[in-house]
């Protein structure tokens, strides 16, 4: 009964799993498509022909009929670059301790105001699509740090405020948009080509697919992440901010505009998104009929991520994965949703990590004193 | 001028059928909260409750008088699996409650869908022919619900032992375990009461309000019913103010056009107005010092 | 026949890396009042857990009233008719004293709610029995720390416990609040109570205990009659040696002023002023001490200094700079360096590195990052090393070692080492020494101590006035938010200390320092 070693193997397991977040990340993942896939088998449909749409979609290669075509990889990365964005602007806020599932309003405003100097800039090249991105970055510094302004000045917490502003952001779009001559409900007038960031270049090399510009602008982002937050001062007092944010003001850190600045910089890696679809992926302004929903996929994507820059970036491509073979999957007769049911068990997941270390700590520490009686 | 109050009574028994999904939610959010557990998952709940009860009655309408029933009752008990597992993860495994409440929002839209795509073969429930019908002076039956629920839990909370002990898990959980109560088995009730409150709210709102269970149905209304709790400082009276406050900005969104001085207005602004008086409630009572005290924080048995 | 109403017989208890108790040996005699007297970490708080079942113990018996029993819960104790008295008060905030005494064992109703008129009127007959005056309607953050106290001494009553266990009492209390409570222990004593009382203050000891037990590093040392024993014999069997309670030091050489608080009134938490009024200086080259119990303003006071609450009236100057309304930044360019009261709250960022901790303050400066805001690693990594060096902080893997690996005493050496690499000219220091062991106490006093003889200005705030009377130059008692006098280390003792931090002291202390030929209240 009273073992020597009183720490079981099964303890020590969960002890260095726990203790490697990379390693969680990756086996929150591999259980959401394991639960996933009993799922789909569940309700009798074919759970191959969901792992077929995802290799398809990797690789370009569709296994059942033998044909190759980049262009399935190239929509793969279309997909992953708002996914990725809107994870950074998820992970950039938690890295300050912020929990900013705004994103969604967030990338609506980008979007939005990319939109309209899409219409409305001077159709000069370069100049035009570089400044369509300048307001979306600015529209969505602004509506990212009114959050942070107001968890900051009211402590009203930024979970709640955030969705109020995605609903807020949602309606307005609307409605400006509509306002443009020649728009009706569901779109706008053709953008000039000089606003577009499409890409012949990335287009060939991938037969065709949407693949845009929009792909630099969204590997200089995560590299900017990762510099700002592990490098720099303001890095260094965000994450000050962020573990602990009594000590950050006792050392004389400004708390307060910490969090706004945060916030701000997580409202334009979002709003980034927004542009980079308006921009690559469509060649007209679009009235909302519903939320892309890239924002709050990109919870996940930054809680699978670490909220790190390059997890961020690896899980955004994982999720552009399963987005993008949702299509596919509709066509072998597997609702695309199974992709959000994986993407919410992931989540909660995750919640737990924290929580089963905190357990085992008990555990082992209930171990350790129980250690020598024989109950 | 009497015209303009008319309407706004004619209005009462649209506005009651309104607010009574977002106080039930609310009341269910106040529960789970008082007890230390924070439930930001009152949305997805709600959306569960609101599929189960469209898909059933659909499916029982023709069949059945007592489909209407049938349906509230399934999608309590639907509402009160899916918090299980926010039970489950906040409470025994001690996770991040927002995160874990975050999680079944997303699990929820995604579940619903692709049970509607199994079922119905499209991404909603079949429109179901005859929805809840108004009783008595127009007003729907769901609004006496929420009313007894209320009532109910007003009652339990402030009369019997067990609120006492329920309210303390909330506060201070040292103090309550030190006096024997199981602080783990009343979470779990109360998230799970919870939860069947959210369901039955989603039922409410998909019954009363609309045809069918889409995406769009809820909408946000969970986390009003959330910022109730908060603006209605976590207590019977508030919330029931602090909900009939949204659910009215909520009716006069989609009321306004019977309100002729109203439509110069465009209907975005309308549809706008019951998130930004949150907001603007929120940052003006912003009533964080009236949270139970240990909310939100995993109760840990080994810190004394 | 004297019965003993507890006998624990050779409990062990082992913890990861100590033996908290090692084969103790614990007897009580049926309506004693006996002490359980060691130094913080002697295993006295470990030994009672163990009675009231928050621990179960490796090996060794319990005996109650003469029958074996096994205690795996505080449940179990209650049943026994055991009830402990914490140090850190189990009390819901917005309840009544009522509600929280009842709550878990509510008296119902024929209908089954909960019959609150009745528990009042119970509570109201218990409180009248032993003297514990309290309002069963009164809300519990509405009433002070004493009377809270009384709340958990009646919750235990109100559960029929004879045997009561109170661990360190005292030490949130006004020295009159101590007096109450042990005039309330001679009460339940007469009742019949068995009370075990664990301390490590001797005169509390010698005023209200019959027998006292002293444990030492987890063994048993021995039983005594208090009465037969004085306080330095009770001090030796506790600490092992003779305690000399005094610290070697040059005298004071006070120099310019560098502190000046004048009339300085803050609002606490409570939407009351908390600090009224309170003036105090301190010159370089001195050490001040503010003693007073917890809760007199001297929280609200550190953080006004820092710059965390605002002021609402009243001026801080640093040397010749008005820093009232200050910026902490800038308050720390001034030259204030602080070390707050709790290090994981406010010292440290845990989940940070030792050498990023060691730069919290100053990692916009160069070296530690250049022009464009980019951090040097290396520059940061060379500083810590310097600094572990220069204040022998143990740290597992140097400069990368994450601070929640380190211990107590590490950790406050390091934010110290933080603080005074600074170089500040008025060095703040609160609760210095609370939770560590004698080693790093004994090095922190002597740091201070070097610290105000290189010429700088020391505030020291502490509860433990054996810390105050042992550093400090001159000594400031508060109570309720002002200064109500000031001593000279040669004029100070406990005694008199302790009558102005009752606030007896403003009059008296006038006609004391008279007598003595001299009186300044600044």
């Amino acid at each position: 009964m009273s073992a020597r070693s009183s720490v079981s193997l099964q303890d020590r397991i969960l002890d260095k799993f726990t203790s490697s977040d990379a390693l969680v990340s990756v086996v929150v993942v591999i259980l959401g498509f394991l639960v996933g896939t009993i799922l789909v088998a569940v309700v009798g449909r074919d759970p191959g022909g969901m792992y077929s749409a995802i290799t398809q979609v990797l690789t370009g290669w569709d296994l059942r009929r033998g044909v190759w075509n980049a262009r399935y990889i190239g929509e793969w990365l279309v997909v992953s670059m708002p996914l990725i964005l809107c994870g950074l602007s998820m992970a950039f806020a938690a890295r300050t301790g912020l929990f900013n599932i705004g994103a969604e309003g967030q990338y609506i405003v980008g979007l939005t105001a990319a939109q309209f100097v899409a219409l409305y800039g001077p159709p000069i090249p370069v100049l035009h699509w570089v400044l369509a991105v300048l307001a979306a970055l600015l529209a969505g510094a602004v509506w990212g740090g009114i959050v942070g302004i107001l968890k900051a000045k009211y402590s009203v917490s930024e979970v709640v405020a955030t969705i109020m502003l995605n609903y807020v952001a949602f309606f307005s779009s609307r409605f400006l948009t509509m306002l443009i001559p020649g728009a009706n409900t569901y779109r706008t007038p053709n953008f000039p080509t000089t606003a577009l960031l499409d890409s012949p270049f990335l287009q060939s090399l991938t037969n065709g697919s949407r693949l845009n510009d929009g792909l630099w602008l969204t590997l200089l982002s995560v590299l900017f992440f990762w510099v700002v937050i592990g490098r720099t001062r303001l890095g260094f007092s965000l994450r000050a901010t962020g573990l602990n944010k009594e000590a950050a003001r006792y050392a004389g850190i400004n708390v307060n505009s910490g969090i706004t600045t945060a916030m701000a910089i997580s409202g334009a890696f979002a709003a980034l998104a927004g542009a980079i679809v308006a921009l690559g992926a469509f060649t007209y302004g679009r009235v909302l009929g519903g939320q892309d929903g890239y924002g709050f996929n990109g919870i996940a994507v930054a809680l699978v991520g670490n909220s790190t820059a390059w997890g961020t970036a690896l899980s955004g491509l994982l999720f552009g994965m399963l987005t993008s073979a949702q299509p596919l999957m509709q066509s072998r007769q597997i609702p695309k949703e199974i992709t959000s049911i994986i993407m919410g068990l992931v989540v909660v997941f995750i919640s737990l990590r924290g929580g089963v270390r905190m357990l085992l700590e008990w555990r082992m520490k209930e171990l350790a004193r129980k250690g020598r009686v024989s109950e | 001028m009497s015209g303009f109050f008319k309407t706004i009574l004619d209005m009462l028994p649209s506005v009651l059928m309104i607010v009574s999904p977002i106080l039930i939610a609310a009341v269910g959010g106040m529960i789970s909260e008082k007890s230390g557990v924070v439930n930001i998952a009152l949305e997805g709940l709600m959306g569960i409750g609101a599929f189960a009860a469209a898909a059933t009655h659909v499916l029982l309408e023709s069949q059945t008088g007592l489909s209407i029933p049938i349906a509230l009752l399934i999608a309590t008990v639907a509402g009160m699996a899916f918090a299980l597992i926010h039970a489950f993860a906040s409470i025994t495994l001690r996770a991040d409650q927002v995160v874990s409440g975050t999680g079944i929002n997303l699990l929820s839209l995604g579940i619903t869908v692709f049970l509607c795509q199994i079922i119905f073969h499209q991404e909603r429930t079949e429109p179901f022919r005859l929805g809840m019908l108004p009783g008595w002076g127009g007003i729907y039956p769901t609004a006496w619900i929420a009313l007894v629920v209320l009532i109910l839990a007003w009652y339990f909370l402030y009369k019997r032992p067990v609120g006492l002990r329920l309210r303390a898990c909330g506060e201070h959980p040292q103090a309550a375990a030190s006096a024997g109560i199981n602080v783990v088995k009343i979470r779990y009730m109360a998230v799970l009461i919870s939860g069947a409150l959210a369901g039955l709210a989603g039922a409410s709102l998909v019954l009363t309000q609309t045809i069918q269970y889409t995406v769009y149905t809820i909408n946000g209304a969970g986390f009003i019913a959330l910022a109730a709790v908060s603006f209605g400082r976590w207590l019977p009276k508030g919330i029931l103010g602090s909900s009939m406050l949204f659910g009215t900005s909520v009716a006069l969104a989609i009321y306004m056009v019977n309100i002729p001085s109203l439509r110069v207005l465009p209907s975005e602004f309308f549809s706008v107005m019951p998130y930004i008086i949150t907001l603007v409630t929120l940052v003006i009572f912003s009533g964080k010092d009236y949270a139970p005290r240990a909310a939100g924080q995993p109760f840990d048995k080994g810190r004394s | 026949m004297p019965v003993n109403a507890i006998e624990m017989i050779d409990i062990t208890k082992i913890f990861p890396g100590v033996v908290a108790n090692d084969r103790v040996r614990f007897e009580v005699l049926d309506g004693e009042i006996h002490a359980l007297l060691g130094e913080n970490g002697a295993g006295k708080s470990t030994l009672m857990s163990i009675l009231f079942g928050l621990y179960e113990s490796d090996s060794g018996t319990i005996k109650i009233r003469g029958k074996e029993v096994r205690i795996r819960s505080p449940n179990d104790a209650t049943n026994l008719k055991i009830g402990m008295v914490h140090q850190h008060f189990k009390l819901v905030h917005n309840f009544t004293v009522t509600e929280n005494i009842i709550l878990g064992l509510e008296p119902r109703k024929g209908s089954g709610n909960v019959d609150l008129a009745g528990a009042e009127k119970r509570v109201a007959e218990l409180s009248a029995r032993y003297g514990l005056a309290v309002d069963p309607r009164d809300k519990i953050e509405n009433i002070t720390v004493g009377m809270q106290q009384r709340v958990e001494i009646l919750k235990i009553l109100y559960r029929d416990a004879d045997i009561l266990i109170f661990d360190e009492p005292t030490a949130v209390l006004t020295p009159q609040e101590i007096d109450e409570l042990l005039e309330i222990l001679r009460r339940l004593r007469s009742e019949g109570k068995t009370i075990v009382l664990i301390t490590h203050k001797l005169r509390e000891i010698k005023e209200v205990a019959d027998r006292c037990t002293v444990l030492r590093r987890g063994k048993y040392i021995g039983t005594v009659q208090v009465a037969n024993a004085t306080e330095s014999e009770l001090a030796e069997m506790m600490v092992g040696r003779t305690v000399s309670f005094r610290i070697d030091k040059k005298p004071c050489q006070p120099g310019e002023l560098v502190l000046k608080i004048d009339n300085l009134t803050v609002i606490g938490s409570k939407g009351v002023p908390s600090v009224r009024g309170l003036s105090l200086d301190v010159r370089a080259g001195e050490v001040v001490g503010v003693a007073g119990v917890d809760g007199n303003g001297q929280s609200e006071l550190i953080a006004a200094i820092a710059g965390l609450l605002p002021v609402k009236s009243g001026t801080i100057y640093l040397k010749d700079k008005n820093v009232t309304s200050s910026k902490i930044r800038d308050r720390i360019q001034a030259g204030i360096g602080l070390v707050p009261e709790d290090r994981h709250k406010h010292g440290l960022v845990l989940d940070f590195r030792l050498d990023e901790n060691l730069i919290l303050k100053s990692f916009r400066k160069s070296p530690y990052s250049n022009r464009w805001g980019f951090l040097d690693f290396d520059a940061t990594a060379r500083h810590a090393e310097d600094l572990i060096a220069q204040f022998d902080i143990r740290a597992g893997s140097g400069p990368a070692t994450p601070a929640k690996s380190m211990s107590g005493g590490n950790q406050q050496k390091a934010v110290i080492a933080r603080e005074i690499d600074l170089s500040p000219d008025l060095l703040v220091v609160a609760q210095p020494t609370r939770g560590l062991d004698v080693g790093a106490i004994e090095y922190i006093h002597r740091r201070i101590i070097e610290e105000r003889d290189k010429g700088r200005a020391v505030l020291l705030v502490s509860f433990e006035l054996d810390e105050i009377l042992n550093l400090c130059d001159r000594i400031a008692a508060v109570s309720k938010g002002s200064v109500v006098g000031v001593l000279t280390a040669e004029e100070a003792d406990e005694r008199k200390i302790g009558a102005m931090m009752a606030g007896v002291g403003a009059q008296r202390a006038g006609e004391q320092n008279n007598e003595e030929g001299g009186a300044h209240v600044r």
